[in-house]
């Protein structure tokens, strides 16, 4: 394995009874990328990515995540790994500065490291003085942007992120990818998952699976020149028509 | 350590900005024993006593007065004839009318026998039946008291006695009832619904990715409802000694012990509940119709067990509230030992681990 290889996966499976949702897909991600991995609902890429970050187990394949191994090394996986999903995962009951803490709790933190990373947070998303308040009085794209910087609080080598900007504008979209972007020059790899075509072309490389397989993987660039596309969506457009499996 | 103390200040916080449902929580108790002790009574007191006095002995005043001093009679009035006696009730100025015949006393002194006519409103044939009751009781004490020092060799009596709870308080049957509910509602629903919280509002997922273990997230999430849980037992228990004046006659320590180890089932149960739901509202539902429902129906305390049909009897069995609403009768009430309630806290125990058993190996699976 290459030294920045921070995900492996080869052959890697997972079967529901008869069913097949993720059938033997092999990548690697490097250090500092960010790896938008994309498909159509029902392609499989939610079970991949649980698989990776430890929800599931795999029906069969290998993978690493930060040189461990996704059925040995679970534990270790979790430190090294930052979650993000949908729904945003803050509580909205506790205010911008109780959720930082809580999740950088969870992950150990000390009370200085936290304060200090908390400032810095704060700082960055300009929200030193909504500390005290509640999530729940926060525009979406914020409270986007603040889900964000809790999920790499503990600095991980790579963060997932699942359909991290559902619901908000392109603007908005744009400038929690600047955050990404600030993330992924910090030596943090981003694999994100997303349905939305301007977000793949901001990605270094992505993935496109089509029925449980990966169809496609190159740099947005190289895969437009490839499909004769004249943007992701045509792109893909032309490997999602492929799909054989129903929408679901 | 330190990751469970950061979550349960976490839930603390939950629990606190949702005053409504803190407001609930801790009233629940309280509207609960006053509305079964003062609303929803099946004692009767203060019922309209008149009395036909054709005698106007000794004897009649002393019994006359001995029902109008008790809790359960308000005299109302006397009147002089039985053509009274009609129009009275029809006024609703009498739930009761107590007659002496003429030469009662007399009656009573030379032939040992004597007979009050007790007349009362049977439109209501519940509330007629337990005023007799009350009355014969009544006549019956007097009785004694005039038969005590003196022996009548041939006089058979019968004796009533009415164990534990001679007034038939109805407190001393739905205070350990009202016990077993809201110890199921608050622990069994409430960490339902608030693990169900986490998992729709998708921070479950964001927690398991995490470093924190399942078992610290689950036991960090029943602490507050254990203690708050306790806190209610309190108010129930200080309310029925002091408001309902229901005696503890058995040890305190005891009492809380096997609450608590009722909590513990009622957590394990809310916990299974949690893997099974996917919303709150089911959480809630279930909790409801499969938990609240049985404790009101099958743990003996509204309908009596003994006279249900045998396949109800056997269901019975199985409620967890049957066995806690039985220990708590026993201890509280008899005053009774760990040694008398040793079998219903076993089979508590062993339901309590067999529902974290098949919780903890759901809960792994769904991992899977």
């Amino acid at each position: 394995m290459e030294e920045n290889t921070v995900i492996k996966v080869k052959n890697l499976t997972k079967q529901f009874g008869a069913f097949t949702a993720v059938d033997g897909i092999s990548f690697e991600v490097k250090k500092g990328e960010i790896f938008g991995f994309l498909g159509a609902n029902g392609a499989g890429k939610t079970t991949a990515m649980r698989m990776l970050t430890g929800l599931s187990y795999p029906t069969a394949g290998e993978a690493t995540i930060a040189g461990f191994d996704i059925y040995r090394d679970t534990e270790k996986i979790k430190q090294e790994i930052g979650y993000m999903s949908q729904k945003f995962s803050l509580y909205e009951d506790l205010t911008v500065g109780e959720n930082i803490r809580f999740y950088g709790g969870i992950y150990g933190l000390s009370d200085e490291l936290l304060e200090t990373r908390t400032e810095a947070i704060l700082k960055n998303l300009e929200l030193e003085n909504e500390r005290k308040t509640l999530v729940a009085s926060l525009p979406l794209g914020w409270k986007q942007k603040l889900a964000f910087s809790v999920a790499v609080l503990h600095r991980p080598q790579i963060v997932f992120l699942d359909e991290p900007t559902g619901g908000v504008d392109p603007i908005t979209r744009r400038k929690f990818w600047e955050l990404i972007y600030q993330s992924a020059e910090e030596g943090i790899t981003i694999f994100v998952t997303t349905h939305y075509m301007d977000e793949a072309e901001y990605c270094d490389r992505v993935s496109i699976m089509v029925d449980g397989r990966i169809d496609a993987l190159d740099t947005p660039a190289q895969l437009k020149v490839q499909l004769d596309a004249v943007d992701m969506d045509e792109v893909f457009l032309k490997l999602a028509r492929k799909a054989t499996r129903a929408d679901g | 350590m330190n990751q469970f103390i950061i979550f349960v200040q976490k839930e603390f916080k939950h629990i606190f900005r949702d005053r409504r449902t803190l407001f609930i929580l801790l009233g629940i108790p309280i509207v609960q024993i006053l509305l079964f002790g003062f609303a929803l009574t099946n004692e009767v007191k203060n019922s309209q006593l008149v009395i036909l006095d054709s005698d106007k002995s000794e004897t009649t005043k002393a019994i006359a007065d001995k029902m109008i001093a008790s809790d359960y009679f308000d005299f109302t009035g006397s009147i002089a004839e039985g053509a009274e006696m009609e129009p009275t009730f029809k006024a609703g100025k009498a739930d009761m009318i107590l007659v002496f015949p003429a030469n009662f006393e007399q009656q009573l002194f030379q032939s040992n026998k004597a007979t009050i006519q007790l007349i009362t409103d049977a439109s209501d044939p519940n509330l007629a039946n337990t005023l007799v009751n009350y009355a014969s009781a009544i006549i019956g004490d007097y009785q004694q008291e005039m038969l005590e020092g003196k022996s009548l060799p041939y006089k058979i009596e019968t004796r009533t006695r009415m164990l534990y709870n001679p007034q038939l308080k109805g407190a001393f049957n739905f205070v350990p009832g009202v016990m077993a509910m809201v110890l199921m509602l608050i622990c069994a629903m409430m960490t339902s619904i608030s693990i169900v919280r986490e998992k729709e509002n998708g921070n479950m997922e964001v927690l398991l990715v995490s470093p924190l273990k399942p078992f610290t997230l689950i036991f960090a999430k029943s602490i507050p409802y254990l203690l708050l849980s306790i806190l209610n037992l309190t108010s129930i228990l200080l309310l029925s000694v002091f408001l309902l004046d229901l005696p503890i006659r058995g040890s305190i320590i005891l009492l809380y012990a096997v609450s608590i180890l009722f909590i513990m089932t009622a957590l394990s149960l809310g916990l299974m509940i949690s893997n099974v739901a996917d919303s709150q509202m089911t959480a809630m539902f279930i909790a409801l119709i499969g938990l609240l429902l049985p404790t009101i129906m099958l743990s003996g305390f509204m309908f009596p067990i003994e006279n249900m049909p045998l396949p109800l009897r056997a269901l019975s069995n199985i409620v967890p509230s049957k066995w806690y609403y039985s220990i708590i009768k026993s201890v509280m009430i008899k005053g009774l030992g760990f040694f008398s309630i040793w079998k219903e806290s076993l089979i508590l125990l062993g339901m309590t681990m067999f529902f974290l058993i098949i919780s903890w190996r759901k809960f792994n699976i769904r991992l899977a």
